[in-house]
Parts: C-alpha cells; sequence; structure tokens
C-alpha cells in the first residue's frame, strides 16, 4: 500500500470500495503527517477527534452502501466558512473564539457527501491578502523552497489551504476567491484550484469579504478530484439570494481529454511589463501543448484588462469596509473593555483588526462617501461592465482563454510587504475574471529555475466549468507535474 | 385652507412634509423568517440574520413585497418596476449588520396622491412622494442595569414601509388630517395595522415657515413624534419657536430636533454638520427586485373599497353629508356594519342611528363596535320597525335601550312590552274624547287664542296611551275636535 498521503481523491475513493484501507486509517494519516507538518501553520484550529468520529461515521456509511461523493475523504476546511460547533476566525482576532451555532452551506454539503474534516485551514486576515502574512494566527508557509531554503509564501487569501494540500496533510481543501485567492495559491503551492462561476456555490455561513466577488472553491492535486469536490459542495441555496438555480454537472465528465476543435483564447493584455521570461515561456508551452491536441488558438483582446485591478481596489474594500461593520464588539468575539460606547467601538475595532483589513475598511469607507462615491464607486461599477463585456465579446471568438496564473512564483516571505501596491499586482491576471463573475482554474504546469512551482490560468464562459475541466485535464496530462515540494523531500529522507 | 399664524412682524404660513414609517403586516420580518408578534420577552424572535451573524445572507420577504405595492396601489402610486436596496451604514448596538437594508435612489413606489378632509368639511389633496421599505432596528434598553445597556433584537429587521409626503401639508390640524388619512387608508389595506402606541406607525416631521406666497424656508425634522395628538403639539411648539427665531432676524438652523412629550418641547438632536454620511450603496447580497406589470395588476385585484372611495359612494348613493359620510368610512367595519343597517332600509336614517345611538352610546361605555351588543341585522330591524310606523322614533329610543341591555330583537321587545304604535283612528278618537272632556277649562283656554295649549292635549293622549299611539293620528284628530 503507497502512502495514504500521496494518494489523489480519486484514487483514495477506489482504495476505500476496494476495502483496501478504511476512512479511519486515512484520516490517521492525514492527521498525523499535519503533526509533523506543524512547522507550515497551515490550521488555525485542528479538530482531530471531530476528524476521527466523522471517518468513523463515514466507514459505517460506506459500508451501509450510502457513499457519497466525497466518502472518507479528509479534507483542510478555510477558516472563512462558518463550522457548527468549531472556532471560526476569519485568521482576526475580532472573531477569535467563535463558535458558529450553525454550518455553511458549503460545508454542510460535502460533509453530506461523506468528508471529513482535519481542521480550519489558515488565510489571509478577512481572506485580504495574497500572501497569508496578514492572518492574526501568523504566516502560512510553502512546502516548496528554493536553494536559498528561505521561508516562501504559499500566496493568499486561501494560503493554508493551498499549503496543506501541497504538502500532503489533506487531501483536498475548500478555498474561496474574491481576486485570485484560490488561484494564485495554488499556483504557488503547485496544486489545481477552481473558482466557479460566482453563484455557483452558496455563500451561505461563509464570512464575507467582498460579496459581489466571493466565491468558494476548491483546492486539490489533481483536477479531476476538484471536478470531484466541485461537485460535491455545488448547488442552488434558497438562503443565498446570489446563489443561481443552475444544474450541477458531473464535472469530471467533462474530462474527456477530446479538446479537437476548441478554440482558445490569448488575450494579449495579459503580456504584463516585468513579467519573468520563465512564465512567458510556460504560457507558450501551454499554449503549445493545446495546439498539439488539436485546439485551435484565437489571439483575443481584453483592452479593459488594465483597468482591472483599480477597479477591484475600489469595489471589494467598499463592499468590505460595510460587511465588516458587524465586527463591533456588541454581539460576538472579541470587545475591548472602555465604558463609553465609541470608544469601545473604537478601541475594539482597532485592537481588534490588522493592518490590512483596517487599510481596506478606510479605502471602502473612503471610496463610499458623499462627494467621492460617483467619481470612485459609481465610476468602477461602470468599468465592471466594461470588463465583463470584454470577455463576452471575446467568447464570440474562442471557447475560453489561457493566461498565466500569477505573474512570479512563491516569493520569500516579506517580500513586498513595504509596498501594498506591489503586493496587489499578484493579482493581476486574477482579479478580471473574478470582476467579470467568470469560472477559473489554475493548472500547476511547470517549475521556474528556482525549482518554484508556476501555473496556467483557465478562464471560461459563465457556467461553463464543464470547459475548465476539460482543458484543465489536458495540459495537466501535457505538462505532467510530477514535482514534489522540497520540504516535504527533505522530510522524507 | 391655508392656516396662517399671525407673529409680530405680519403672518407665516407653516410648511410641513412627513415621513411616517410604518411596520407591513407580515408574521415574519423583511429579510428572515423570525416573528413579528408584538410584546414577546426580549431576543426571542431574532434570527441569525437579524442578529447578523458572520456569514449570515438576506432573502427577501416577498409578501412584504405585496404588502408595498398594495399600499402604493392604495396610495395611487406609481409602481415602480425596478427598485434596489442599498445599505445605510452607521453604527449603534441595536443595528447588528452595522447597516440598514433600505432603498435609496429607487423605491418600490413612486409619486402618489391621498385626500384629506378638513375640519371645515373641504377636501385637500396631499402629495405622496414615495414609499420605500427598510429594515427596523432593535431596541436600547438603557433602565436595566445600573453601568450597562441591553438590547432587544425583536425588532431588528422587521419590515418598515417609509411612506414621504410631499411638503403639501399647511397646519397642525392638516398634518393630523393627513396621518388619520394615511392610517386609515393602511388599515382598510391591511398593509400596516397603525397602532401609533405599539410602535407600529412613528412619524418624523419636516417643518419650516414661510411668508405666504414666499419660497420654502430653512426646515428643521422632528423625530419622535408618536400620536396625532403629538404631531399636533409637536407642529403648534415648532412654528412658535421657527417663528420668534426668524422675526428675530435669526436663522433656522437646518437640523434633526426631538419631540419631548413631557415638556412639551423640541429639542436639537443633531445639526446638518453632525449628520451620518450614511455611504449608501447598493447591497450586493440582493438582486435588484424586478416585479412585472401583470403581478401589479394581480395585487390591484385584491384592493378592497378604498375609504375616500366608499366616502365618494356613500354621498352619492346614500345621499349622506361628507360629515356623515367621513364618520361611516373611519373605520372599514363601521362602514361595512352601516351598510348592513341601511340594507333595505332608509339610508339617511340608518346613518343617524348607527352614528347618534349606536356610537355614541358605544363611545360612553369605552366599547368598540365589535363589542356592540346589537348587531347590524338588529338595529335594521328596528329602523323597520320605525319606517314601517311600527313604533314611533320616541319609542325606537326606549327600545334601543332595552336592546343594548339585553341584546334580544327590537320586534321580540315591542311585542312583549306591548309597544306598538296604535294607529286605529277609532281607538285614539275615543282617548281625545275622554282628554277633552276631562279638561273643559283648557279646551276653553285654548279655544280663547292659548294656542300652546296643544301641546299639553297631545302630551295627555300620549300619556293615556303610553307613547303608542301615533302622533300624526293624535294630531289630526285634535286638530279637529279642538276647532
Amino acid at each position: 500500500m503507497s502512502d495514504l498521503t500521496h494518494l489523489t481523491i480519486a484514487e483514495a475513493l477506489k482504495g476505500l470500495e476496494n476495502k483496501d484501507f478504511t476512512s479511519v486509517e486515512l484520516t490517521e494519516a492525514h492527521i498525523k503527517a499535519g503533526e509533523a507538518a506543524k512547522d507550515l501553520n497551515c490550521y488555525i484550529t485542528e479538530t482531530p477527534d471531530q476528524a476521527m468520529e466523522m471517518a468513523k461515521a463515514s466507514d459505517a456509511k460506506r459500508a451501509s452502501g450510502q457513499a457519497g461523493i466525497l466518502e472518507g475523504i479528509p479534507l483542510a476546511i478555510k477558516d472563512l466558512f462558518c463550522t457548527e460547533g468549531v472556532q471560526t476566525t476569519a485568521a482576526s482576532h475580532i472573531l477569535e473564539g467563535f463558535v458558529p451555532q450553525y454550518e455553511s452551506t458549503v460545508t454542510a454539503n460535502l460533509f453530506g457527501e461523506g468528508a471529513v474534516m482535519l481542521g480550519k485551514a489558515n488565510l489571509d486576515e478577512f481572506a485580504m491578502g495574497s500572501s497569508n502574512t496578514t492572518s492574526y494566527f501568523g504566516n502560512v508557509i510553502n512546502p516548496w523552497r528554493a536553494e536559498d531554503g528561505a521561508d516562501r509564501t504559499p500566496g493568499g487569501s486561501s494560503g493554508g489551504s493551498a499549503s496543506a494540500v501541497a504538502a500532503r496533510i489533506a487531501m483536498g481543501a475548500t478555498g474561496t476567491d474574491t481576486g485570485g485567492s484560490i488561484r494564485q495559491p495554488a499556483a504557488f503551492c503547485g496544486i489545481a484550484g477552481v473558482k466557479p462561476t460566482y453563484g455557483r456555490c452558496s455563500r451561505w455561513g461563509t464570512v464575507a469579504f467582498a460579496s459581489s466577488l466571493d466565491q468558494a472553491g476548491t483546492f486539490a492535486r489533481t483536477v479531476e478530484d476538484n471536478a470531484l469536490m466541485l461537485r460535491a459542495m455545488s448547488g442552488h441555496d434558497p438562503k443565498d439570494s446570489t446563489s443561481a438555480q443552475h444544474a450541477v454537472p458531473d464535472f469530471a465528465a467533462a474530462m474527456t481529454g477530446d479538446i479537437k476543435g476548441l478554440k482558445v483564447g490569448i488575450p494579449k493584455e495579459y503580456r504584463v511589463d516585468g513579467m519573468p521570461a520563465e512564465i512567458e515561456a510556460l504560457w507558450q508551452k501551454g499554449i503549445e501543448w493545446l495546439k498539439g491536441e488539436g485546439a485551435e488558438i484565437v489571439d483575443v483582446s481584453l483592452p479593459h484588462t488594465k483597468y482591472a485591478l483599480p477597479t477591484y481596489y475600489i469595489i471589494a474594500p467598499a463592499e468590505a469596509s460595510s460587511n465588516l461593520a458587524r465586527y463591533d464588539g456588541v454581539k460576538y468575539g472579541y470587545r475591548a473593555d472602555e465604558n463609553q460606547l465609541s470608544d469601545m467601538y473604537k478601541k475594539t475595532r482597532a485592537e481588534g483588526f490588522g493592518d490590512e483589513v483596517k487599510r481596506r475598511i478606510m479605502i471602502g469607507a473612503y471610496v463610499l462617501s458623499a462627494g467621492y462615491y460617483d467619481a470612485y464607486y459609481i465610476k468602477a461599477q461602470q468599468v465592471r461592465r466594461q470588463i465583463l463585456n470584454d470577455f463576452l465579446e471575446a467568447y464570440k471568438q474562442c471557447d475560453v482563454l489561457l493566461t498565466p496564473t500569477a505573474p512570479s512564483s512563491a516569493f520569500v516571505i516579506g517580500e513586498n510587504e513595504d509596498d501594498p501596491i506591489k503586493m496587489y499586482l499578484n493579482d493581476v491576471f486574477t482579479v478580471p475574471a473574478s470582476l467579470a463573475g467568470l469560472p477559473g482554474m489554475s493548472v500547476p504546469a511547470g517549475l521556474d529555475a528556482a525549482g518554484l512551482p508556476l501555473g496556467l490560468q483557465l478562464i471560461s464562459k459563465p457556467w461553463d466549468e464543464e470547459m475548465l475541466f476539460k482543458v484543465g485535464g489536458v495540459i495537466e496530462k501535457c505538462a505532467n507535474f510530477s514535482a514534489l515540494p522540497q520540504g516535504l523531500i527533505k522530510k522524507a529522507a | 385652507m391655508a392656516q396662517l399664524i399671525q407673529g409680530n412682524t405680519g403672518q407665516w404660513e407653516i410648511v410641513i412634509g412627513m415621513e411616517v414609517h410604518a411596520q407591513v403586516t407580515c408574521n415574519s420580518k423583511l429579510f428572515s423568517g423570525a416573528s413579528t408578534a408584538f410584546g414577546a420577552e426580549p431576543n426571542t424572535q431574532v434570527s441569525l440574520v437579524d442578529a447578523a451573524m458572520p456569514g449570515m445572507l438576506p432573502v427577501l420577504n416577498e409578501y412584504v413585497v405585496e404588502q408595498a405595492i398594495r399600499t402604493g396601489l392604495g396610495l395611487n402610486s406609481q409602481i415602480n418596476n425596478m427598485s434596489v436596496f442599498e445599505r445605510k451604514n452607521y453604527f449603534y448596538p441595536d443595528l447588528p449588520q452595522g447597516y440598514q437594508i433600505s432603498q435609496f435612489q429607487h423605491p418600490i413606489v413612486g409619486t402618489g396622491t391621498i385626500e384629506i378632509d378638513l375640519p371645515d368639511g373641504t377636501l385637500k389633496e396631499i402629495g405622496i412622494t414615495r414609499l420605500h421599505l427598510e429594515q427596523d432596528a432593535g431596541k436600547s434598553m438603557h433602565d436595566q442595569h445600573p453601568s450597562k445597556s441591553f438590547v432587544d433584537l425583536n425588532r431588528s429587521g422587521c419590515a418598515l414601509m417609509e411612506i414621504v409626503s410631499e411638503p403639501d401639508i399647511r397646519g397642525p390640524e392638516e398634518a393630523a388630517a393627513y396621518l388619520s388619512k394615511l392610517r386609515m387608508i393602511l388599515r382598510y389595506l391591511g398593509t400596516c395595522d397603525g397602532n401609533m402606541d405599539e410602535g407600529s406607525m412613528r412619524a418624523d416631521v419636516n417643518i419650516s415657515m414661510r411668508r405666504p406666497g414666499e419660497p420654502y424656508g430653512i426646515r428643521a425634522e422632528i423625530k419622535n413624534v408618536n400620536s396625532v395628538k403629538a404631531v399636533q403639539q409637536a407642529i403648534e411648539y415648532e412654528a412658535q419657536r421657527q417663528i420668534e427665531i426668524l422675526e428675530d432676524g435669526g436663522e433656522v438652523v437646518q437640523e434633526t430636533r426631538l419631540w419631548d412629550p413631557a415638556k412639551g418641547v423640541t429639542r436639537s438632536m443633531r445639526s446638518k454638520e453632525e449628520a451620518h454620511d450614511y455611504r449608501y450603496f447598493p447591497d450586493p447580497d440582493l438582486l435588484p427586485l424586478h416585479v412585472s406589470n401583470d403581478q401589479i395588476e394581480n395585487i390591484r385585484k385584491t384592493l378592497p373599497e378604498l375609504p375616500d372611495q366608499k366616502k365618494h359612494r356613500f354621498m352619492n348613493d346614500y345621499s349622506l353629508s361628507l360629515y356623515d359620510a367621513s364618520v361611516l368610512i373611519a373605520e372599514r367595519k363601521r362602514a361595512d356594519f352601516f351598510e348592513a343597517v341601511a340594507n333595505d332600509n332608509d339610508a339617511k336614517l340608518a346613518a343617524n342611528w348607527v352614528i347618534n345611538e349606536l356610537l355614541g352610546i358605544l363611545n360612553k361605555n369605552d366599547k368598540s363596535l365589535e363589542d356592540s351588543p346589537i348587531s347590524a341585522e338588529q338595529l335594521a330591524g328596528l329602523i323597520k320597525l320605525i319606517s314601517d310606523d311600527t313604533i314611533s322614533g320616541k319609542i325606537a329610543k326606549d327600545v334601543f335601550a332595552i336592546m343594548y341591555e339585553t341584546g334580544d330583537d327590537a320586534d321580540k321587545i315591542v311585542e312583549e312590552k306591548g309597544l306598538k304604535q296604535v294607529t286605529d283612528t277609532g281607538a285614539i278618537e275615543a282617548i281625545v274624547d275622554t282628554i277633552i272632556a276631562a279638561n273643559p277649562d283648557n279646551v276653553a283656554k285654548y279655544q280663547g287664542g292659548k294656542d300652546k295649549l296643544f301641546g299639553f292635549f297631545v302630551g295627555q293622549v300620549m300619556k293615556e296611551t303610553q307613547g303608542k299611539a301615533n302622533p300624526a293620528v293624535v294630531n289630526k284628530l285634535l286638530k279637529e275636535k279642538l276647532g
């Protein structure tokens, strides 16, 4: 029997079905692996006892012939999803100790399909960040290292989720993606990640960052595993008015390997200044792979791409400034001890929120304030529509877009910290699809010269995640990405 | 009817616009399934959404939307096919989300008008600017603990309609008439119970003064005026306050003021400079609200006859005065009661009996029409006895009193007590002859020119017949016999 923690979800499901091992064994193996990898700081809260209970129940369920799509599969859950009876922090001091009395729709769906929760994965505070360095509960470390040996970021905001899956301490993980928080960490950690169409997964019970952009998604080491997870967690939810009434297809069934005649669009605006040649080369390689499999390559233009980042950094903070108003010390979470109401508010929020969150609340309050609303918020909404129109125009010529996922590989923790704008540039390729609500996927496609993973991004039409899985599966096969994180190799040695 | 106030330097006109918050009659809240029943223990009607727990999302209550449309139609207003819920951001402990979900740029209901009845018997139209839906806040309680404030979230998230009037109101009486009519319409529609003492209807009054014919002055907004009487008092006080400032050469400050019902004064709450920047923006958790013309027409079909329609119909079909019609339509149940009484009866007589007798005694006994021991059918029965000359109007009042006490039908009482009017000319004539024979002195005086004594003879005959003699017959016979 191979090391259980190195199996894919699909392989593990077969093993469970064949009774090669039980979910209890599978879960235990991951709990042990997690204990050995504590230095990565992937979890804010580990739930080993609950995991073992769930695994036992899952084995019984499977034995009774009622196996769900993810029956017995241990996952990490981003600590932005509220989990009944388990502390949910959004990586913020202000929610430290908060234990929800309810289960988010996404996690309830996953658990309903048999998934086992290993713990609550670390993230950037309120999902605001691209390096998982804004968490109140400490940085997450990427298991991938370059020769310099320095600790590298797993990306963010879903850094704990991505790092856990890459480090083989979870078979898959949930993430949320507001401007790239799944796709960028997936690329940095050499795994696959999917942000579905806005409205595919319910937002009910997920701590909100920017409501019009937030969308739950998946991390796993293979494209197929992502397909299994997404199927298990998707679906219409009457409790979320923005959740859509779309049937959930069998995403994995779309992975036929046949992309003959498909038109793959290459947006010229994604060739940005200062992008490393290796990434440009990888992108070219991706184009060649798809061409080699019979796809047609089409040059397309998304002319408003350059406005995407500034637009995002108006809309997302605006919504966040309002969404985070409920963390005021009155009802739950952290409260500073002050006698006067206004003092209590100020001190609670000053001490409860970290710098990046405060920065975005201030930006958001500013762009919504009287006299600036039209110039910033309204203008941003208009540009957002143009960005969507760009995509819809492009899809008249092609079926799917291929781009790099991020403009760099995983950087050393601490880099980019001096300049928020530099940090925001990490999301330059992922933000446009978020603003347009489109589904996107990052597929691990190769290593850079330093030995760090790089990802390619696919963006498809609304509700056409099947296209992502179809084409993503082909890239995965062509790239044949089999490298292991050095951190993991060292440990094994 | 512009009501002008005489100041020291000339006349002033009061200009008033009102914002009324009316809690929508609905079992559940605007965006959650929690109950809206009044008077529950604190924090027992609070869903996760109402408490703004992390990750909770609002889901629009479709029945509330229907109620808002129904109300808009009742206010003769434009219903907007597209409206948008926005967030009004501010911090307060009774506002768990840190924002109130409201409608701002795109309300569900646009402009309309309602007709108000003024004390001098004239009618006036008041413009409606808009009606929008919004969440109510919870309630802060400062008297439960020496150093702490408590919060009750039962009301948090209840659906409110904010109904904004044009500045068409010109004085305390008009304001009272507007508020009363608005409440009447909402009650007819069943969209708000209108109970101001339970807080399910609350008014803010915008008031400014101007010289007749001049442009509007600077206004102050008065909050916390929670009865029709308080509205009148607050306006009277505020008008005088503003006139004094203006006549002293000062300027009214644009501000929010609070009515203090105990002291009978308004006092400053916050100035324009201190006003919040609410940072309104469309709520990204909710999609724009679309209602089709078909939906609107289907709701229109469910509308009851509204007070003003009823009033005009009563005046036209029953030939009632504006006053009688207005009294009868004040409550839907009262109007229905009247119509049941007027059915097959003399409508004017029915109106008199309902208004003067029945409502009179109920009011005296502090009872409502629902508690009336006399049903509409029973009152109709009594009036029938008057109309067909079975009893006189005077006897009818006695019968009515017995009906009120016993709940018995009029004809049963008349039968049992032998109160039937005597119209048999022979029987009455015999009594008349007896009376004339017994009073020769008075007959002589009458015939000598003392006309007033005619009443004495009538009285004697009535006494003899215990009031049952048909007065017309008595008069006729006496006239003949006395010559």
